[in-house]
């Protein structure tokens, strides 16, 4: 079987795209989370590979399915945190040979097959639909929603895999190299001029700062609130590894990295894999979790007018994608109970939910907001997951604890302040990702 | 500081031998007047690729806002580190940007909004790019 990427008219990327034509017809009804590392050991049983197994093996169970009725799989093909195999490194053969290997090594190491899966999970003998999706979960999760309206699988798993080799990335290669090619000097130019990682997503906080006269001690309540929620989250890298809060001292003693972004407003890079079980709604109700219905997905694919965007720019297509959201869902930003857009930089999650006017906040409101009552027990909550800053680089978080705060399983990490029944997930750039919108009824 | 060397390639080979000569140019798409940088294969306006020609710029700008950069993956720039890196807006399209290391400005002590001249500055390999000063 041959697993193409998804085609761009899988995604609702415009405006004006009405209801979405599934609206509560497909529901997600399993999770399954690996464990979490903070960089491979090169032992077979924690490589990719077998973290996503586990995975998606969690997924089937939690929603009471028998493997042979799994008829479909999305699937990020792209496992990096950042750094891809080293040309010059041979491969640990050991650890591939532990596994039904494909044509290729990397496979299950360094990256992800669908056929490298169905190989390794003899269980799955009836998998018809495969797809790729890019980058991250927010692009799985909509292919695969959009898969399961449109018919093409009935009980689709959906899986993203993470795996964060030893060394810094982005120090060797080009960074290292004496000259680089015209292009790359102008756009990106990142190695040029010596940006790190952060710097677009920096220079979009200093002309907000400036802009609104805000400053970035004003983001200190919420990196300690994403922190809280995420060592509640009992999945994620800070619980299981370093069970520290984060103070504001921590966070504003924290050394630059490029000012205004210091160390934590940087999300650390990790091992870990979540697989999700997708269904009709119809069958959703014999499963054994409480159905989270998915009400739309929208996709933003905004793009820069120069060599980096502005904040102007970021605001237009924040703006953008939460009309998208709620059109296609059919509701309004009242209607959210709480949410969950993405955080890895942290100095981006007041654009994604100033493009929500979550709460009615209007650009240049978040950062005051942030001085109120955030947390889990209040009627506003900011981001419930933690994100990536209290659980980790996987992308996930915030897609896992919109379906558990619905499904009424979150554990410590349960809403008391609003009553979970509509949240928003998704990300991972202001400029272009992809957001669900989950419900814990279908209408 | 010392950037790395520039290899120009097709796309923007008119920019980079400006440059060695002394002047900013940006191309222009002719048809619908719109100014593109990084250079672009065909007009993120009107979509055409047959009039796409190079404008020389006055060199003034003005400082759009900035960082500071303390944590740099690039070999030739960590000894120089911190640095400012500010991003630059064209007088004569604010939406055209351009980054700079502000030479002669002290780090973190950039005048977000000031006026800024172009210079030209050498790279590793000799070839020269934009950089930008505040003028006063
Ligand atoms: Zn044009």
């Amino acid at each position: 079987m041959t697993t193409q990427m998804a085609p761009e008219s899988m995604y609702r990327s415009t405006e004006g795209l009405g209801i979405w034509e599934h609206r509560g017809k497909v529901a997600s009804v399993g999770i399954g989370h690996s464990p979490t590392a903070r960089r491979w050991d090169g032992k077979p049983e924690t490589s990719v590979g077998a973290l996503s197994i586990l995975a998606l093996r969690k997924a089937i169970a939690d929603a009471g399915v028998n493997p042979e009725e799994v008829d479909g799989l999305v699937l990020v093909p792209v496992t990096t945190t950042g750094a891809y195999w080293p040309a010059d490194q041979p491969v640990p053969m050991d650890a591939v040979n532990a596994f039904n290997p494909t044509d290729d090594p990397l496979d299950g190491i360094g990256q992800l097959s669908a056929e490298w899966i169905i190989k390794n999970m003899p269980e799955l003998t009836n998998v018809k639909f495969t797809m790729y999706a890019p980058g991250c979960m927010s692009a799985a999760i909509v292919v695969a929603a959009q898969a399961v309206g449109d018919g093409l699988a009935s009980n689709c798993l959906v899986l993203k895999g993470w795996h964060n080799l030893e060394g810094r990335y982005n120090h060797g290669g080009i960074s290292a190299s004496d000259e680089v090619p015209g292009s790359f000097a102008i756009n990106p130019g990142r190695t040029l001029w010596g940006a790190p990682g952060c710097f677009g997503t920096a220079l979009q906080f200093a002309q907000y700062c400036t802009k609104y006269g805000k400053n970035h001690d004003m983001m200190a309540p919420f990196m300690q609130n994403s922190r809280r929620n995420g060592l509640l989250f009992p999945e994620g890298y800070w619980a299981q590894h370093r069970p520290e809060q984060l103070t504001p001292e921590d966070y504003l003693s924290s050394r630059w990295i490029a000012k205004p972004a210091n160390l934590f407003d940087n999300d650390i890079p990790i091992m870990v894999a979540a697989a999700y079980l997708f269904t009709t709604a119809d069958r959703a109700q014999d499963m054994a979790q409480k159905p989270v219905y998915i009400l739309n997905h929208a996709s933003s694919r905004g793009t820069a007018r120069s060599i980096t965007p502005t904040l102007e720019e970021v605001e237009a297509e924040t703006a953008a994608t939460g009309r998208k959201i709620y059109e296609g869902a059919g509701i309004t930003a009242e209607d959210l109970s709480f949410e969950n857009m993405y955080d890895g930089f942290a100095q981006f999650h007041q654009f994604h939910i100033e493009g929500l006017r979550y709460r009615g906040m209007q650009p240049g409101d978040a950062l005051d907001f942030y001085q109120t009552d955030i947390s889990i027990e209040g009627p506003n909550p900011i981001l419930a997951s933690g994100g990536n800053i209290g659980g980790g680089r996987s992308r996930f978080w915030m897609h896992t604890d919109c379906m558990q705060q619905i499904q009424g399983r979150a554990g410590a990490r349960a809403l008391t302040g609003v009553k979970p029944e509509i949240a928003v997930s998704g990300g991972p750039m202001p400029m272009g990702g992809n957001f669900t919108v989950w419900s814990a009824t279908p209408d | 500081m010392v950037k790395q060397g520039v290899v120009p390639d097709d796309l923007n080979r008119p920019f980079f031998e400006a440059a060695n000569d002394g002047r900013l140019v940006v191309q222009i798409c002719t048809a619908c007047d719109r100014l593109h940088f990084p250079p672009r294969v065909a007009c993120d306006r009107c979509g055409s690729s047959d009039f796409l020609e190079w404008k020389q710029m006055s060199g003034k700008g003005k400082i759009y806002n900035y960082g500071v950069v303390y944590d740099c993956p690039v070999a030739t720039l960590k000894e120089d580190l911190p640095f400012n890196l500010a991003a630059i807006m064209l007088d004569e399209d604010p939406g055209i940007l351009m980054y700079s290391h502000l030479p002669g400005t002290p780090a973190d002590e950039v005048p977000v909004g000031a006026a800024v001249q172009v210079i030209f500055e050498a790279t590793a390999n000799g070839q020269k790019v934009p950089e930008w000063q505040v003028i006063g």
